[in-house]
């Protein structure tokens, strides 16, 4: 296999010596041997952890090319570092390696993007080299590929295959891999094409390394495609080379480019070192090299057989009895938990034993499976037995029910504290892992209390264990027992599952066996339930009685772990995996119907499911919706954030909804295009973004008499965001800012050229708080703007520091920012504006306190419970809020704002520096809602949000100090709305 | 704000320790000098180790910034040691206002307490916007002014330690004779503050570090500027300091007293953009600027005379050097005074910079990551590399990223 594969520049190199350059990456390892410029062998294996074996054995397989010839070598690769510095071999970093290989052997090349097992990396040649690699939080893009194949059932390759028929694409997140699998699940559980998810897979791995790493430098000219994944899939190639517009001589995918950085450190090997090598030597250096363990170790899950004997003898005596469905008759009632990740049934007999039971996968396709499983219990049941009542519960609730005729849909809440109930009537909390959530009830006076999901960012639950062990070459059963005995767990922390992976490839650089990566992991679960999720200082504040469910607890080293952590013995009923079924097949026992309408065994022969998606455009929201068409024309949509895609009459017509009322009155506010004529000052543009949506109002009144005509960005759509998301270069701020992008975009592409988003240092002082600031991003992002839009520089972009609490000194303010640009202007002009501005400023905030008063009022009348849907001002916009207003008023809430409420109550004694003004709306809301029986509070948070740290536990508290319920609603570019409405449908349950 | 805080005593003065989270290893152990010698028991934390962060993740929510889950952490861990009698512990933490998330440490703090069953113990905010008043620890400008000398010599010793350590001839000499000079100086402060002893200890220090043998060759010169805590503590930035000069490395960081006089330096902006805080109070903040800038440039003309070293940049330079990036009101956190220490390194020839701040850090976003672009623009050669810092980070990818910050440095020294 001697290939010339290195074209001519390499070869006027002089290279006369043999030269091995070994790459270790976090999932691969890669070995290239280069003479004279000719490749002579390569190699691209998984190493399974097992870094040290797959090395020696690339090394020896080299050997049989390189004999007993003497050359140099070089060591690469984000988990050879260790092994580098122990074995004495060089080490090149290996983004430095890429960028040697290409300077050398392609020099005409602009750009380098390269995708490898967890790291994402972009290298600029033209004007200034520039090497950047992904930061801490962004996800992997190999290991990440991977992770969402097994998610869709397929292979890597077959997921390649599907992606290249695809007909569209939907939006999935970009950030990181965790936030994109809750993209990814409800879509297919929603029945969309597996081959446009995978498309939209790969098309999220390019958003994620253009948005995460070129951060505002264009890519273009020829562009050289690297790394395993790239040299793999070709239709990550095609989104790759369709996003960026490349033409096909610009789009290079080199035949080395699995094992470029391997190339690179063969290349460097040279002048790094003059040490020379032989097969031998470098064998034996790999193989003695003594690596220092640095990551923390703990103790291990039992110290013995025994102590495994007792604690398996304790859990076992928590059972439901089985029977054998071909010994019953009589009735029966069906459950079904239609989860995220799989699928679960059971059906129960008069006695609540069960006589049948699955528990699988769901394959990217539960219809399917339900159907199946159903045709079996049909056949099981003969004439025997009868099924009275059915329910189903889960993410794929609705679809199932519409699909199948199921009689009660209930919210997975409700499902599981009625499984729980049945093994400890006493019960008083429960916690649930399962594959892709995080549940915990807290039980009060036989009622859900207080329900916890885990947040989409902290998702690493039960899939993400299976996902690891598979990428170690085990079944997640095998992976799960090595653990038990591990000597030596490694202590992976207990934060997002991306810093994880890099925690476990760290202790596998350090000599971690695979039993104690797989103990670590389960404490890592344990903890992040308990301290993330929970919040839980001390085991006491969980309860008493614990139950424990979800699949993820059927694996013994994470119920181990569980009592571990809390220091005492809870409840892992044996069914712990079908908790929700059983609960769902309680129910449905409890709540006969007179006659049910689950399908009829024949009507299931003939049964058939289609699928196909469609935008909805009932309102700017634009929802991609998933038609389901079932046999007889029947059709269920999904997708939809309100009624109105579903093609019905809105029922809730005149049920007050604050969120679209403020949203309504800005965007009316000023015009979102250039008008015909224009004032005699002429345009001036606010972007729709940010601290706009609080001070709109006062800034429109300014400039509207100070002779300018305003316009505004207008409304936020998705495509907002991706217009403007090549420019942002911090991709961990909220979306809130992030999207501001766009919005400025938005008006140069209007052709206005004077653009106004002031510097805040402090926001209105409403004189009841300690201070009344701006965060810093509201406060300061047009600093950032200005620094990272191209497009501005040849814009007016008015960004003056401003106070708006004296008008004194705002008319001081705005007469030194604008006085050199309109040299007509006067001082006492602008003191009129000012007052204008203001007077606006406040009619508009009279009128929102106003219409909150109505909307109370109007719910009273007409007994309804009232949701303040608290956030910021921007939250309101229908991008960031991603239509969740409409949705709490879809299940019977009227909905108002923070700012619309606050004034109704007086600002309580916080723990905290209450020093920001939007947060002390928040604070006086909260005091709303606890003091009103008919008002729950449910806190929106940007992700990335700093100050939300601060201020969820002082809301939290305030609420549950007058016993009412705390629900907070995480969101981001996501739009998970199937988590969320279990949020309010939860809520809507207990109240 | 809660006002039912536990008040530090005038009596608690003799009957309780203060425990002090160390920030700076050099320069707080000056400031506890000064502590003592203002009567008061101390205890400087210099606990290390993954249990910190983990103390830290148990009782301060997980979304808040790496540098209150440490702090409180090595706190509310040292009265968990069992070391400390915690009736007889009282808290210091350093806070600086404004709008940045990190005014609410002392406020999370407490709280931590709470969970930790510990709410008695009294926290003392020590700061330039003190509201709340504790008569045994009285937030005094002597005390301030006191303080400002320690972290002068601080920064004396920072900046020549940074230089010696990459070249030394005998590994670990200059650490040890900054180890010496940390006691001599300790012992020093204890007859008070002396301007012209001052000055002749900075000549002493100079000519003993000169007399270091060193290596004849330049290293890659490595600035580190960022978020205040994990700029400087080794226990934020994972040893950063120790990494890089394992590398070979020299280390360039600008000092505690620009953070301090930019604190400072805002006051005056306040008042200049807002006529906030009154003519009066501008007057004093311009007063103490000019005492600030003075008392520096008192190190840099000793640094120079002596010539061995190279000295820092005066602040009222670095002042400037902001203005086409941000302007002088932005400043949240490290605001401004981040951007510009970032052009200061480039303008005196360190193109190599770690920009280290807390995971998701707010202010950071604008002017750490959010100059990135503009800087790069206008200072081509600039090799700027943003590291995260977080309970969950792992070293290892730390460590990559600035091993690649380091190749692109070596190839651009070796031209």
């Amino acid at each position: 296999m001697v290939r010339n594969l290195l074209n001519s520049a390499l070869d006027n190199h002089t290279l006369p010596n043999l030269t091995v350059g070994l790459d270790v990456g976090s999932t691969t390892a890669k070995i290239a041997v280069v003479k004279q410029g000719k490749l002579l062998f390569e190699r691209y294996v998984r190493h399974f952890a097992k870094i040290r074996e797959t090395l020696t054995g690339l090394v020896r397989e080299a050997g049989k090319i390189i004999g007993g010839e003497s050359f140099t070598a070089a060591l690469s690769g984000s988990a050879g570092l260790g092994l580098a510095n122990a074995a004495g071999i060089p080490f090149v970093q290996e983004v430095w390696a890429t960028g040697e290989v290409i300077r050398r052997i392609e020099p005409e090349t602009s750009a380098v993007i390269e995708l490898g097992g967890e790291d994402a990396k972009i290298i600029f040649f033209d004007g200034g080299c520039d090497e950047r690699m992904n930061g801490t939080c962004a996800g992997g893009t190999g290991a990440f590929i991977d992770q969402m194949a097994s998610l869709l059932d397929v292979t890597p390759d077959e997921l390649d295959e599907l992606s290249l028929r695809h007909k569209k694409l939907y939006p999935i997140a970009s950030r990181c891999g965790v936030f994109a699998k809750t993209d990814v699940q409800p879509l297919l559980n929603q029945g969309a094409a597996k081959e446009d998810v995978a498309a939209s897979i790969y098309q999220a791995v390019v958003n994620q390394t253009i948005a995460g790493l070129a951060q505002g430098r264009k890519i273009e000219g020829r562009v050289m495609f690297l790394g395993g994944p790239l040299y793999f899939c070709k239709g990550l190639r095609e989104r790759f080379v369709e996003t960026l517009k490349l033409s096909p001589e610009n789009a290079v995918f080199p035949e080395y480019a699995r094992i470029a950085v391997a190339l690179g450190a063969a290349l460097y090997s040279e002048s790094a070192s003059d040490r020379t090598w032989t097969v031998d030597s470098l064998l034996s250096a790999i193989e003695n090299a003594k690596i220092a363990a640095t990551s923390a170790r703990t103790e291990p899950l039992f110290r013995n057989e025994a102590e495994y004997r007792e604690f398996a003898d304790r859990h076992a005596k928590a059972t439901v009895d089985l029977v054998d469905i071909h010994d019953y008759s009589g009735n029966a009632y069906l459950g079904i938990d239609c989860g995220s990740t799989t699928t679960k049934l059971t059906l129960i007999g008069e006695d609540n034993r069960i006589l049948y039971q699955y528990y699988s996968s769901n394959r990217g396709n539960p219809v399917e499976i339900v159907r199946a499983q159903l045709t079996e219990i049909y056949n099981l049941c003969g004439d025997r037995i009868r099924i009275l009542s059915s329910s189903v519960t889960g993410y794929g609730e609705e679809l199932i029910r519409h699909a199948l005729g199921v009689d009660h849909g209930i919210v997975e809440t409700v499902a599981h504290y009625t499984a729980a109930k049945y093994f400890k009537p006493d019960v008083d909390f429960i916690l649930d892992i399962g594959g892709q959530d995080i549940k915990c009830f807290r039980i009060r006076n036989g009622a859900v209390d207080s329900i916890m999901l885990n947040e989409a960012c902290s998702s690493g639950c039960g899939s993400f264990i299976e996902t690891f062990a598979r990428s170690m070459h085990h079944t997640a059963e095998e992976f799960a027992k090595k653990g038990l005995f591990a000597e030596a767990p490694v202590n992976l922390g207990s934060r997002c599952t991306v810093f994880m992976n890099s925690q476990v490839k760290q202790s596998q650089k350090d000599g971690a066996t695979v039993e104690d990566i797989s103990a670590g992991l389960s404490q890592s679960v344990v903890k992040n339930a308990i301290y993330k999720v929970i919040r839980a200082h001390s085991p006491d504040e969980l309860g008493q009685n614990i139950v424990v469910q979800g699949g993820t607890f059927l694996n013994d080293a994470v119920l181990r772990a569980f009592e571990r952590e809390i220091g005492r013995n809870v409840i892992r009923p044996a069914i712990a995996g079908l908790m929700g079924a059983y609960g769902a097949a309680l129910y449905a026992k409890a709540h006969v119907p007179a006659e049910t309408a689950l399908i009829a065994p024949e009507k299931l022969i003939t049964f058939t499911h289609t699928s196909k998606t469609t935008t909805c455009r009932g309102c700017t929201n634009n929802c991609l919706l998933t038609v389901n068409t079932f046999d007889g024309g029947k059709r269920f949509i999904s997708g939809n954030k309100c009624e109105k895609g579903l093609g019905i009459e809105n029922q809730n017509a005149g049920v007050p909804n604050l969120h679209e009322y403020k949203r309504n009155k800005l965007l009316a506010m000023c015009a979102d295009k250039l008008p015909e004529t224009v004032g005699r000052r002429g345009v001036i543009g606010f972007p729709m973004a940010l601290g706009m949506f609080e001070l709109l109002p006062l800034w429109h009144g300014i400039f509207e008499s100070l002779g300018f005509t305003t316009v505004i960005s207008g409304n936020s759509s998705r495509r907002t965001y991706e217009l403007g998301q090549f420019s942002i270069p911090s991709d961990t701020a909220c979306y809130p800012a992030k999207i501001m992008h766009g919005h400025v975009e938005q008006l140069v592409a209007m052709g206005v050229d004077t653009i106004f988003y002031p510097r805040l240092t402090w926001n209105i002082d409403e004189h009841a708080s300690d201070n009344h600031y701006n965060c810093p991003v509201v406060a300061y992002y047009s600093e950032l703007l200005r620094g990272n839009m191209d497009i501005l520089r040849d814009k007016r972009f008015l960004y003056p520091y401003l106070s708006v609490n004296s008008r004194k000194e705002l008319v001081r303010g705005l007469f030194k920012e604008l006085k050199p640009l309109y040299s007509d202007l006067t001082k006492s002009e602008v003191k009129k504006a000012v007052d204008a501005g203001f007077t606006e400023y406040e009619t508009y905030m009279n009128d929102i306190a106003a219409e909150g008063e109505r909307a109370v009022a109007w719910a009273r009348e007409n007994n309804k419970p009232i949701m303040i849907l608290a956030g910021r001002p921007y939250h309101v916009d229908s991008e960031i809020g991603h239509g969740i207003d409409k949705l709490a008023v879809s299940l019977g809430f009227a909905v108002v704002s923070e700012d619309a409420v606050y004034r109704l109550a007086e600002t309580p004694d916080v723990h905290v520096l209450n020093q920001w003004t939007y947060h002390s709306r928040l604070y006086r809301s909260a005091v709303y809602a606890a003091q009103n029986k008919d008002v729950q509070l449910v806190q929106l948070v940007s992700f990335g949000c700093g100050v939300d740290a601060i201020t969820t536990d002082e809301v939290k508290r305030i609420l549950e100090n007058e016993g009412k319920y705390y629900t907070q609603i995480k969101i981001d570019e996501i739009t998970n709305l199937g988590a969320v409405k279990i949020r309010l449908r939860s809520l809507a349950a207990v109240i | 704000m809660n006002t039912n805080y536990v008040q530090f005593t005038e009596e608690m003065k003799s009957t309780h320790t203060l425990l002090i989270p160390n920030m700076l290893p050099i320069h707080f152990r000056l400031v506890q000098r000064v502590l003592e010698n203002a009567g008061y028991k101390t205890e400087l934390l210099e606990t290390h180790g993954p249990h910190i962060a983990e103390t830290g993740l148990k009782y301060v929510h997980n979304d808040t910034c790496y540098p209150a889950i440490l702090v409180i952490g090595q706190l509310i861990d040292a009265l968990q040691s069992g070391k400390y009698d915690p009736h007889k512990c009282a808290l210091l933490q350093f806070q600086t206002g404004g709008g940045c998330r990190a005014s609410n440490y002392v406020s999370l703090l407490r709280k931590a307490l709470i969970n930790a069953g510990m709410d008695d113990v009294p926290v003392i905010p020590l700061g330039l916007s003190g509201i709340e008043t504790h008569p045994g620890f009285p937030n005094s400008v002597p005390l301030f002014y006191r303080m400002a000398h320690a972290v002068l010599y601080g920064d004396l010793l920072m900046a020549i330690v940074n230089q010696v350590r990459p070249v030394e001839k005998n590994k670990g000499e200059a650490m040890a004779l900054c180890n010496q000079w940390a006691d001599v100086l300790v012992k020093d402060l204890e007859h008070g503050i002396n301007a012209r002893r001052m000055r002749k200890n900075y000549r002493a220090i100079l000519r003993d570090f000169a007399k270091i043998p060193r290596e004849d060759r330049k290293p890659v010169k490595v600035g580190v500027v960022g978020e205040i805590y994990v700029k400087f503590s080794p226990l934020g930035n994972n040893y950063l300091d120790d990494f890089l000069v394992s590398e070979g490395a020299e280390v360039v960081m600008p000092g505690l007293l620009d953070f301090f006089n930019y604190c400072v330096y805002n006051g005056i902006m306040d008042f200049e953009l807002y006529h906030l805080g009154g003519r009066a109070k501008s007057l004093m903040n311009r007063i103490a600027y000019k005492f600030l800038c003075q008392k520096q440039a008192e190190i840099i003309k000793a640094i120079k005379e002596e010539g061995t070293f190279r000295p820092m940049t005066p602040f009222t330079h670095t002042v400037e050097l902001a203005k086409d990036f941000v302007g002088h009101g932005t400043k949240m956190g490290e605001g401004w005074l981040l951007v510009s220490e970032m052009i200061e390194l480039a303008d005196s020839g360190v193109m190599n910079i770690v920009c280290t701040q807390p995971f998701g850090c707010l202010p950071n976003h604008i002017c750490g990551k959010g100059m990135m672009k503009p800087i790069k623009e206008k200072i081509p050669g600039a090799n700027i590399v943003a590291i995260d810092y977080d309970a969950g980070a792992s070293a290892v990818n730390q460590e990559n990223r600035l091993k690649l910050m380091l190749s692109a440095a070596r190839r651009n020294l070796e031209g």
